[in-house]
Formats: C-alpha cells, structure tokens, sequence
C-alpha cells in the first residue's frame, strides 16, 4: 500500500505530460527545430523553479516525509560518459519522438507503436549494461 | 473544466513538472524515469549476463509504479481530458517542414502512420521505431539519466555533468532531426 503514493504521482505526472504536449512527436519535432517557445518554456521553467527549490532544501537540511534528510547526489565529472551518452540519446529521442517517460504515456494513451520503442529502449539499456566495461566513461 | 480539457500552456505544466520533483524528494526518493529501464532488465534476468544488473531491484520498485502510474495517466488524458476534436496545434513552420518529408498536417496527438496500429504493417517503419528505442535506453543508461534526471533533476541541482548531458542530447537531436531525418524519410 506504501507504493500507491507513487502510481498517484506517476499518473499525475503521466497526465501532465500528456496535457503539456511533451509527450506529442509533434512537439518533438518542432523543439528541434527552434520553431515554437512551447517545449522550452516548460522545461525552462520547470528548472527556474526547482533551481531556488533545490537550493533551498539543502540550505535548510530539508527532510522527507519520514524525516530522513533529503540527499542530493553530485554526479562525478566525465566527458566521453555524458557526451557520447547523451549524443546517442539525443538521437533516439528526435528519431521516436519520445523520452522514457513519453514513451510510456504514449502507449498509456493507445499508440502502439510506442510499445516498439519501448522493448527496443529495455533491449538498448541491456547491451549497455553488457557493454559496459568496454565502453569510454 | 474546459481549462482542463485544452491543452496546458507552457507555464503550467513546467511548474507542475516541478511540482512532480518536489514530490517525489519529498517521498524519499529522485525523479529519473530512465532508472526503470534498468529496474525492469534487472526484473527479467539480465543480472547474468552483467554486473550492472546486479542490485535488487525490488529497492527500486516504487519507480516501477511511477511509470505504471505514467501509462495510467496517458489513458485518462486521452480518453476523458481532452476534446473529441483535439489536435496538437504546432507552429505553421513545422507543419511546412514536416510536409516536405511526407507528413500531414497533425490530426491528433502523434502521426497514426508512424505509431497507430497501421504503423506495424511496414517493416521500415518498425525499424524506425526500434532504432529510436535503442538509442534512447542504451543512450540514457550511458548517459546515466535522462531528460528527467539530467535535463530537470541534475540541473536544478546545478550539475555540470547534467549541462553536458542536455548539451549533448541536443548535438544528437539536431543531427537526427536536420541531417538524417531528410536521408530516411
């Protein structure tokens, strides 16, 4: 029953991606293409908010629910891992239309082919995983 | 309710976005979509073949209803938030840009030749698609997250490493949408 919270945020989330029209090919599309402010208002401002929020958590040692303090991770530097990385995500995301969580609202909201996408993005994950130690990071 | 049945402006959803993230720190835990992809092989056996699916995954099976809770949501979005006649409204310059690749003009959310049922009758297209997944679950996890986890979590926690991330996710974007979109379609 603890795990409800988190179905009631994810459908909230899954909502709001929709709603927004992040999750659309369209939208996609016209973001890489620099040709409507939609796509970068709602990721712009969504980071002008959790900037001053996350700061402000860690100034005031916020607490979660059950009063365990709230971590914040840093991410070691690297150039290749987050270069190459994000290049080949870059590329799939223009190519599908979708990231993750877009991937699954769409199949959510009936498109099939979305379902593609997604057994070839767990097919992806598991060849990096293999790949792993070969790989630049 | 008619607010709710249009589509949300930019203003709202980036700050219900932020919202989202606020909730789950909030709940003890991170907003990164992408973890799940890692979760779910992990779930399936891939902790033979490799040690990055060596962990247990049941840690992190409140993702996995977070992103049953995404699906949920895209179903209730589309069949009781929105008009009959919904159409995403995209600027006339990209209308143009996508009819010279062969696409009409939008009549619901995504390109039915593309992601409707008529889409899995073309093998080119199933190709498409797959190429499209591949690279965004091998590029996530190289990446180490993805637009949730990079492009709004790490930056907001002013990760250098999450700029250079976005930074890339855009390089890949631009070249797929400017230089091999024209090449495949």
């Amino acid at each position: 029953m603890k795990q409800i919270k988190f179905l009631l945020a994810g459908t909230f989330f899954g909502i709001i991606m929709f709603k927004s029209e992040a999750a659309s090919w369209y939208r996609i599309q016209e973001m890489f293409r620099f040709q409507d402010f939609h796509m970068y208002g709602i990721i712009g401002l969504a980071v002008a908010i959790g900037v001053p929020m996350v700061w402000f958590m860690k100034k005031n040692n916020a607490k979660d629910y059950s009063g365990a303090p709230i971590v914040f991770n840093s991410k070691a530097w690297s150039i290749p891992r987050y270069l190459f990385g994000g290049v080949i995500f870059g590329l799939g995301w223009a190519l599908s239309g979708a990231c993750p969580g877009p991937i699954v609202v769409n199949i959510g909201a009936g498109f099939v082919g979305y379902i593609i996408v997604l057994i070839a993005a767990l097919f992806g994950t598991f060849l990096y995983g293999v790949l792993r130690d070969k790989l630049p990071h | 309710m008619d607010l709710i049945l249009q589509p949300w402006p930019w203003y709202v959803s980036g700050a219900l976005i932020a919202f989202v993230m606020w909730l789950l720190l909030y709940f003890g835990k991170s907003f990164g979509f992408s973890n799940n992809l890692r979760t779910l092989c992990a779930m399936c056996g891939a902790d033979k073949f490799a040690p990055f699916f060596q962990f247990n995954w049941k840690t992190q099976s409140w993702n996995l209803f977070f992103l049953v809770g995404a699906g949920l949501g895209g179903y209730i979005a589309t069949n009781f938030l929105t008009t009959p006649d919904y159409v995403v409204a995209i600027s006339e310059a990209t209308i143009e840009d996508l009819g010279a690749l062969g696409f009409a003009a939008p009549t619901s959310y995504a390109p039915a030749s593309q992601f409707g049922m008529e889409a899995l009758s073309s093998w080119q297209n199933i190709l498409i698609l797959a190429l499209g997944g591949f690279m965004v679950g091998f590029g996530a996890r190289y990446a180490g997250g993805c637009t949730s986890g990079h492009a709004i979590s790490g930056i907001s926690n002013l990760q250098p490493a999450s700029l250079l991330a976005v930074v890339g996710f855009f390089i890949g974007g631009l070249a797929m949408t400017h230089l091999i979109f024209p090449l495949i379609y």
